[in-house]
């Protein structure tokens, strides 16, 4: 078992926001604390409604960040600020758009103390929803049938060899299921004035979906993996509840995408099965997912011994996970007040004096 | 001692723009350029004023030859005319060495103008005249041949000329990006590009010398260029192989992108943007894995004018106005436009304050003087409080806009350079009413008004 | 002017606004709340102004300016009305 309870550090973690899209932070801040940590959290936020703001218990200091899209300047300038209030040892991102300003300024980060364990620029290029289908294939790894759009005509012209319904996702983030050329052209538009082009027209598999989480060393090997079949799929596509499953085809296609990407880090693979049972790789999720806490749950706490990493710790040792362990979420309601939004959105920061140490 | 004053404001909070550092791309200020106030700058030389730095130039120049040569040593960077073809910043580029790529008639003219000699001009563009494709051949320049019509022309003038014309093929092929780029040129996966060769060597008439390709713009994947130069190589050595000709030189054409951010590219260009480094590398690798460059030692040239003149490039505007919009939103009027900066279309440019300011944000969009809806310089970003009068630093514009610029309703304004020694030259000067009416001719009867 | 809806609003000192009526908030800046502190007190623009040019250091034609596009806001907000 991973043990932070003497571990006398400052860890920042970013994506606040939970409810029906929620975001990875208070499931990371969670299995941190649940490795016994007693030291300071910081929450990174980018807008004052997040909801784990205002949850007591989860961040003792919180702080509005600019977004990644405003440049490292910018992103330096407020850390510098953040900085002079309060030293930070480790930061652990949570969000996909925020990763690549984080592995850029690793260097500027390490000289102001600051431990990241992120995947190298290559290795996170390689993952692009864009790059899956060139670098996969050849390495063994089946990906489902891609195109690359960069204007709505190529859909068209794509309908006669694609079969609908189709993926249409965007580079960064959402996907949509089109069943025609109407609705893919529709989703086009809408995908690429949030996310810009390329957009990505996928084949869907028909078949069993599994998540795995995995934090891998950055040589090949995996030193977690917990793989998950959903079991609670909202409207959206979101699950919201899952089981842990034992699988050895699935952890060996899943160690072949970490060996060939030789990843350092935490990631979400998402992979199908199809009917004959041949394993596809839809996406490389950079981070931790949502439901992080189901691999803390089934004995491997996998955010604590990302803290570990960080901080430069080799031997960091994670438990076999225990299958038929089930998650499943459920959401409540915060009673605040006023005031507190009035804090956060004006001042930009919220320190929590009263949360224990 | 007064309080410091912003422009009062307000804004409704909902859920999205509860984030006052949101969008502080401006964190600075920016009151120099290579250490000449922008005021004084605005005083001299009147407002909008594009301002270029020869230090920044002959900087940026030697970092990517150098950055190139390490990775593979036999290497030249071209200057490509079209990205900005004033003749002082063309001879910055000559003077540090860099031979003339041109894409017209028009371009070659203006490179031999500036003393440039045929043998160093790489002569590329699908638009070649007859009457332009004499000349470079007559002194010697390099033609890169982009379609079956250019090539027969060639033979036509080879013989009229009595001359040998010194070519290159232009090559398209997949390199694992997209859009992939095929208009330019003779397809390498199809075999076209073998059999444009086959085509000129039964000809008889002409010497390749090298291999070219474009393979797009603002290509913000390295390893594209890994693809191109090692199908090129593989190429070379075929050509080799079949007709025992040794090509001189590949030619890896332009695309590298600046720091600037595509309009829909929600990373920023400084950090989604790849080194000169990592550039270096992918081509340097391609280079080094080929047995054809052991053999061999072709010249490696490349033509890439965005990364070496936008960030050396910058537009001083002026505030003539401001207004709230119906969205919240501020929206500043500048004395430069889209008609001036014509790239603005393309990128989200980086706006300063041309003074300090007190930290005090508004939701700011920036319109240009003309009377159309699209001339937006920049889309909605925090900005601190703006004046009439007051001016903006817009950058990087260096490349492509004191080429595309148009002049629509407004004279195209003075082109200044900050020579090294801090010398401020006017490179071009604003335009009056004779530029408008000089080649003008009015027929008798349309005299009298 | 009618100021009956500006009169409503809980005014925080550090510009965040809230407007219990209608459950909306806003934020304002430095000069912002000054003006809209002076407004609840039932002073004139022309009274606000000149407090404003003593209080910050501005040129009154420039503050003037600013204030026009200021009450621009509040009206498009509701906050004022003619």
């Amino acid at each position: 078992m991973i043990d932070l309870s003497q571990l006398d550090i400052t860890v920042a973690v970013s994506g606040l926001k939970t409810g029906d899209n929620p975001q990875p932070g208070v499931p990371v801040i969670r299995s941190i604390r649940a490795a016994g940590f007693t030291g300071k959290i910081i929450g990174f936020v980018y807008d004052a409604m997040e909801s784990g703001i205002y949850l007591e218990g989860i961040a003792d200091e919180v702080y509005q960040m600019p977004y990644p899209s405003t440049g490292a300047s910018s992103f330096l300038a407020r850390l510098d600020y953040i900085l002079s209030n309060s030293k930070i040892d480790v930061i652990i991102p949570t969000l996909d758009s925020e990763i690549p300003i984080y592995i850029r300024l690793e260097k500027e980060l390490l000289e102001r103390g600051i431990h990241t364990f992120l995947p190298t620029e290559e290795q996170f290029n390689l993952r692009d929803k864009i790059k899956l289908s060139q670098f996969f294939p050849p390495k063994g790894v089946d990906i489902p049938k891609t195109h690359l759009l960069q204007s709505a005509d190529q859909i068209i012209k794509l309908s006669e060899e694609m079969v609908f319904p189709v993926i249409i996702k965007g580079r960064l983030y959402e996907a949509y299921k089109a069943y025609n050329v109407f609705e893919a052209q529709k989703y086009f538009y809408e995908l690429q004035a949030k996310w810009g082009l390329p957009i990505i027209m996928q084949e869907i598999i028909n078949g069993d979906e599994f998540n795995v989480v995995i934090v891998g060393d950055g040589k090949g090997g995996c030193l977690g993996m917990v793989p998950q079949r959903k079991l609670v799929i909202t409207d959206k596509g979101k699950g919201f509840g899952g089981v842990v499953v034992k699988n050895p085809g699935l952890e060996s296609y899943a160690r072949k995408v970490i060996e060939a990407l030789s990843w350092r880090g935490p990631c979400e693979l998402e992979i199908m099965k199809d009917e004959e049972g041949v394993f596809y790789l839809i996406e490389i999720n950079p981070r931790f997912p949502a439901w992080v806490r189901l691999a803390e749950g089934c004995g491997q706490n996998q955010p604590a011994a990302t803290v570990l990493l960080a901080l430069g710790k080799e031997d960091v040792d994670l438990q076999p996970f225990r299958p038929g362990t089930l998650f499943i979420r459920h959401a409540e309601d915060i009673i605040s007040d006023i005031s507190l939004l009035g804090d956060i959105s004006v001042n930009g920061e919220l320190i929590r004096t009263e949360v224990k140490k | 001692m007064k309080k410091t004053y912003t422009a009062p404001y307000i804004e409704r909070n909902s859920a999205g723009n509860l984030n006052k550092y949101a969008h502080t791309t401006v964190v600075r200020h920016q009151d120099n350029i290579d250490n000449v106030p922008i005021r004084d700058l605005i005083e001299a030389h009147g407002s909008p004023l594009f301002v270029f730095s020869e230090r920044q130039i002959r900087r940026t120049y030697r970092r990517l030859r150098d950055t190139i040569r390490i990775h593979y040593p036999l290497a030249d960077i071209t200057w490509s005319y079209k990205t900005n073809y004033l003749s002082a910043i063309c001879n910055i580029f000559h003077q540090e060495g860099a031979p003339a790529e041109v894409v017209s008639g028009m371009e070659y003219e203006l490179a031999r103008h500036n003393g440039i000699s045929g043998d160093n001009i790489y002569f590329n563009g699908p638009s070649k005249r007859k009457s332009d494709l004499s000349r470079a051949i007559s002194e010697g320049a390099r033609i890169h041949i982009d379609h079956l019509e250019e090539l027969y022309l060639i033979e036509k003038i080879a013989d009229e000329l009595g001359i040998t014309p010194k070519v290159a093929i232009r090559m398209n092929m997949d390199t694992g990006i997209s859009p992939l780029w095929t208009r330019f040129g003779f397809n390498y996966e199809n075999g076209e590009a073998y059999r444009t060769v086959q085509r000129m060597v039964s000809g008889g008439k002409m010497k390749l010398c090298g291999l070219h390709t474009h393979i797009g713009t603002f290509i913000l994947d390295p390893n594209a260029y890994y693809w191109a130069a090692t199908k090129m190589l593989n190429f070379a050595q075929t050509i080799k192989d079949s007709f025992n000709i040794v090509v001189e030189y590949i030619d890896l054409g332009g695309g590298f992108a600046s720091q600037n951010t595509l309009i829909d590219q929600y990373t920023p260009g400084e950090l989604a943007s790849p080194s000169f480094e990592q550039y270096a590398e992918a081509i340097g690798n391609a280079f080094n894995a080929s047995v054809f460059v052991k053999e061999h030692h072709p010249r490696l040239i490349l033509e890439t004018g965005r990364v070496l003149i936008d960030e050396s490039g910058y537009l001083i505007a002026s505030v003539l106005g401001k207004k709230n919009l119906p969205t919240g939103e501020r929206a500043v009027i500048l004395d430069a436009g889209v008609n001036i900066n014509i790239t603005a279309w393309w990128y989200k440019q980086r706006v300063l304050p041309t003074k300090p300011f007190p930290g005090s944000y508004q939701n700011t969009v920036f319109y240009g003087p003309l009377c159309m809806n699209i001339d937006v310089i920049r889309s909605a970003m925090p900005f601190p409080d703006l004046y009439y009068g007051d001016t903006v630093l817009i950058s990087p514009v260096g490349a492509y806009n004191v080429t595309q610029w148009m002049q629509f309703i407004e004279y195209r304004p003075n082109v200044c350079l900050i020579s090294e020694t801090g010398q401020v030259d006017v490179i071009r000067e604003r335009e009056d009413m004779s530029d408008m009416t000089s080649r003008e001719y009015i027929p008798e009867h349309l005299r009298k008004v | 002017m009618n100021t009956d809806q500006l009169m409503t609003l809980a005014v925080n000192k550090n510009g965040f606004i809230f407007d219990p009526e209608n459950g909306i908030s806003y934020t304002v800046n430095d000069t912002g709340l000054f003006i809209l502190n002076q407004m609840q007190k039932g002073l004139e623009q022309d009274a606000i102004l000149q407090l404003l040019v003593d209080e910050y250091d501005v040129n009154i034609e420039h503050a003037r300016s600013d204030m026009e596009h200021y009450m621009g806001m509040l009206k498009a907000l509701r906050l004022v009305e003619d």
